[in-house]
C-alpha cells in the first residue's frame, strides 16, 4: 500500500491531538507515584516512581474532613451514585417525555416543547436558591434523593430524543398498532431498541454531567458522608498545614487520577453499544 | 349484511380536505376487492379508515357483524401490508412475524408452529434469523405478507404493496398474492393506481375518483361497460380514444362521420369513446387514420396516428398485420362497441 503525503499529515495531526490529551494524564499519573518531597523539589515527573501503592492507599483510606470520618473512597461512591442516578433518570425521563411530545398529538405539545427547551436558558446555577429552598422544605438535604432529583430533567436529552423519534416512519407505529401493540409496548419494543445508540450516548454525557457537579452538592450537603469527588478536590487543594507539614502534592495527583476512573469505566462499558449503533444503521 | 360494510363513510381531514365523500360499499367474505384510481383520489384514506388508522368523520363501518367505528386498530383484527413494508428493523424475520402473535398472548409453541408454517408458505424459511436490512426487496415483501398471514386476521389490507418492486418482480408477486389469497381465502382489499394490477387481481373493482366511487363491479363488467368518461379513460391500456361529437335524433355526428340508430334519447354535445382494440380495417370505413408510429409488442401492434382533424388516435391490431409509417388506414368500429358520454357531466348515455 502506498501512503499518500496527505495521509501522513492527517496522521501527524491526529497523533498530536492524542498526545495533547494523553500527556497531561500521564504526567499526573507518573507524578502520583513519587513522594511529595520529590515533586516539590524536582517538579512533575515523566517516569514512574516507587510510591504508587502507598499514595493511592493513603488517598483512598485516610479519613479526612472536619470530623475526620469521610474517606475519598466514600466520596467516589457518592459521586458514582449521584451520577448514575442523574444519568439513568435523565435518560428515562427525557425519552418518555419526548415520546409523549412526538406521538401524542395533544394540542399543547408544541408550546410545551418550547417551554422545556427554554429551560436550557436557566441552568441550575441560576435557580440555585429556589431549588435549594424547595429541596430543603421537602427535607431532602443531605440525602441522595436531594442530590439527584433536582437535576434529573433534561431539555437537551429531550430535544435529541424528540428529533430522533421524528425520523422514525409513521408506518412503523401503524403496523405495530395493527399487530396489537399498545402505547407502552410500542415504547418498550420499538423506540427503546431503536434508540439504543442514542440512549448510550445520552447516558455517557449525562453521567459526566452528574459526576462533575460541584455547586449543587456543595450547597446541598452539610453532612460529610454525602461529600462528592469534586468537592473533595477543592478540599484537598485548600488543606491547611499546621507547622512544618508539606503540601501533599503526590496524593493530590493520585486523587485526580482516581477521580477520572468512574467516567472512563462508563465509556468503556457503553462504547461497544455506542459504536455498534453508529456503524450499523438499523433504519 | 355482508362481511365488511361501509355506510356513508366520509373523511374530512383537519385542514378541510374532503378526501372521501359519502361512500357505501360491501365486501363479501373471501372476496378480493381492489380500489383503483389516480394519485390523491382517496384510496389510501378509505383503506386506512377500515384499518382504524384514520378517524371516520361520518358514517359507519361494520366488520363481521360488529360496528368498528370506535374500535382501536389493535383490536380490529385486521392486517395491513404497507407500500414500504414497514418491517420492524431491529427484529429478525422470525420476530417480525411473531410479534403480533406474542401481543395476543399466544403460547410460544403455537407461535413457533404458526411462524414456521407461514414462512414455508411464503418460502422465507431460510431467512428467519436475518434482519430485514439483509433481505432483497422481494424477500421483504414476502416477510410483510407473512406478518399479515401469520395472524390469520379477518381482513387483509394492501396499500400499493408492489409499487417499490421492479416490473418483473411486480408481475411475479402479483400472481403470488392472488394465489395466496385464494389458498388462504381471507377477505382482502388491495389499493393500487395501476389498472393492470387492478384488473388482474380483483374479484371486484372499485374505481375511485376524487373521493367518490365512480363504478363498482367485476373487472370485465367495468371494462365492457364503463359508466362514465373517467372510468372509460382509466381502465384499459392503451387508453380509450375520445372524439368530440353531437347527438341528435339518435344520430351521432362526429367530425367526418355519422353513426345512426343509437339507443339513446340524449341530445347535445357528447364524447365518443372507442377502445383501440375495438377497431377493424375495412373498406366502407368511418375513420381515416394517418399512421405516425407503430409499436410492435409481438402479439399486437399499437398503431398511433392522427385523424383528419388532428385528433390523436390509437389502433390495436394483431402482430402479424403489417402497418407502415405514413400510410393511411380505414377503420370500422367492431360490432358497435363504442361508448357515448354526456360531454358536460361525463355520464354514459348509450
Ligand atoms: N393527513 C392529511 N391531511 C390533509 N389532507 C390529506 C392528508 N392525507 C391525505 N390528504 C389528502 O387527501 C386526499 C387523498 O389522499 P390519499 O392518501 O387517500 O390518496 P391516494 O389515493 O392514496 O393517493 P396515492 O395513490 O398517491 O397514494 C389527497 O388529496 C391528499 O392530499
Ligand atoms: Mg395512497
Amino acid at each position: 500500500m502506498k501512503i499518500k503525503p496527505l495521509q501522513i499529515i492527517a496522521h501527524i495531526i491526529l497523533i498530536l491531538g492524542v498526545l495533547l490529551m494523553i500527556v497531561p494524564i500521564w504526567i499526573s499519573f507518573a507524578s502520583s507515584s513519587h513522594d511529595s518531597v520529590t515533586i516539590l523539589t524536582e517538579g512533575m515527573k515523566f517516569h514512574l516512581g516507587d510510591q504508587l501503592a502507598r499514595n493511592y492507599n493513603e488517598v483512598l483510606n485516610e479519613k479526612g474532613g472536619w470530623s475526620e470520618e469521610v474517606t475519598a473512597a466514600k466520596m467516589f461512591i457518592n459521586s458514582f451514585i449521584m451520577a448514575l442516578g442523574i444519568a439513568t433518570l435523565k435518560v428515562i425521563i427525557s425519552a418518555m417525555s419526548a415520546y409523549a411530545l412526538v406521538y401524542y398529538r395533544f394540542k399543547l405539545a408544541v408550546p410545551i416543547f418550547w417551554l422545556i427547551f427554554i429551560t436550557l436558558l436557566v441552568p441550575l446555577e441560576v435557580r440555585i436558591f429556589p431549588s435549594y429552598k424547595i429541596v430543603s422544605d421537602l427535607g431532602l438535604t443531605n440525602s441522595y434523593t436531594g442530590l439527584i432529583l433536582p437535576l434529573v430533567a433534561s431539555a437537551t436529552a429531550t430535544f435529541f430524543f424528540r428529533q430522533f423519534y421524528k425520523t422514525i416512519p409513521d408506518e412503523l407505529l401503524e403496523s405495530a398498532k395493527l399487530d396489537g401493540a399498545n402505547a407502552w409496548s410500542f415504547f418498550i419494543d420499538f423506540l427503546v431498541p431503536l434508540s439504543k445508540t442514542m440512549i448510550a450516548a445520552m447516558f455517557i454525557f449525562m453521567f459526566v454531567y452528574g459526576y462533575s457537579q460541584y455547586l449543587w452538592p456543595l450547597i446541598m450537603t452539610t453532612a460529610e458522608e454525602y461529600w462528592t469527588v469534586v468537592m473533595g478536590m477543592k478540599i484537598i487543594y485548600t488543606e491547611s498545614y499546621e507547622g512544618v507539614a508539606l503540601p501533599r502534592t503526590a496524593e493530590r495527583f493520585a486523587y485526580i487520577i482516581l477521580s477520572m476512573i468512574p467516567p472512563v469505566l462508563v465509556v468503556v462499558f457503553l462504547q461497544k453499544w455506542f459504536i455498534k449503533g453508529l456503524i450499523q444503521t438499523e433504519k | 349484511m355482508s362481511f365488511l360494510d361501509l355506510k356513508n363513510v366520509t373523511k374530512i381531514y383537519p385542514n378541510g380536505t374532503k378526501a372521501v365523500h359519502e361512500t357505501s360499499l360491501s365486501v363479501d367474505e373471501g372476496e378480493f376487492m381492489v380500489f383503483v384510481g389516480p394519485s390523491g383520489c382517496g384510496k389510501s384514506t378509505l383503506l386506512r379508515m377500515v384499518a382504524g388508522l384514520e378517524d371516520i368523520t361520518d358514517g359507519d363501518i361494520n366488520l363481521d357483524g360488529k360496528l368498528i367505528n370506535n374500535v382501536d386498530p389493535s383490536e380490529r383484527d385486521v392486517a395491513m401490508v404497507f407500500q414500504n413494508y414497514a418491517l420492524y428493523p431491529h427484529m429478525n424475520v422470525y420476530n417480525n412475524l411473531a410479534y403480533g402473535l406474542k401481543n395476543r398472548g399466544i403460547d410460544k409453541k403455537t407461535i413457533e408452529q404458526k411462524v414456521n408454517d407461514a414462512a414455508k408458505l411464503l418460502q422465507i424459511s431460510e431467512f428467519l434469523q436475518r434482519k430485514p436490512s439483509m433481505l432483497s426487496g422481494g424477500q421483504r415483501q414476502r416477510v410483510a405478507m407473512g406478518r399479515a398471514i401469520v395472524r390469520n386476521p379477518k381482513i387483509f389490507l394492501f396499500d400499493e404493496p408492489l409499487s417499490n418492486l421492479d416490473a418483473k418482480l411486480r408481475i411475479q408477486m402479483r400472481l403470488e398474492i392472488k394465489k395466496l389469497q385464494q389458498k388462504v381465502g381471507v377477505t382482502s382489499i388491495f389499493v393500487t393506481h395501476d389498472q393492470v394490477e387492478a384488473m388482474t387481481l380483483a374479484d371486484r373493482l372499485a374505481v375511485i375518483n376524487d373521493g367518490i366511487i365512480e363504478q363498482l363491479g367485476t373487472p370485465i363488467e367495468i371494462y365492457n361497460n364503463p359508466k362514465s368518461l373517467f372510468v372509460a379513460g382509466f381502465i384499459g391500456s392503451p387508453q380509450m380514444n375520445f372524439l368530440d361529437g353531437n347527438l341528435k335524433n339518435k344520430t351521432l355526428s362526429a367530425e367526418g362521420f355519422e353513426i345512426r340508430d343509437i339507443n339513446s334519447d340524449f341530445e347535445g354535445d357528447v364524447t365518443l369513446g372507442i377502445r383501440p382494440e375495438h377497431l377493424i380495417q375495412s373498406d366502407n370505413a368511418l375513420i381515416n387514420l394517418k399512421v405516425e408510429l407503430v409499436e410492435q409488442l409481438g402479439s399486437d401492434n399499437l398503431v398511433y396516428g392522427q385523424l383528419k382533424n388532428k385528433n390523436d388516435f390509437c389502433y390495436r391490431c394483431p402482430g402479424n398485420q403489417k402497418v407502415e409509417n405514413g400510410t393511411e388506414l380505414n377503420l370500422q368500429i367492431d360490432e358497435n362497441k363504442y361508448y357515448i358520454f354526456d360531454k358536460s357531466s361525463g355520464k354514459r348515455v348509450n
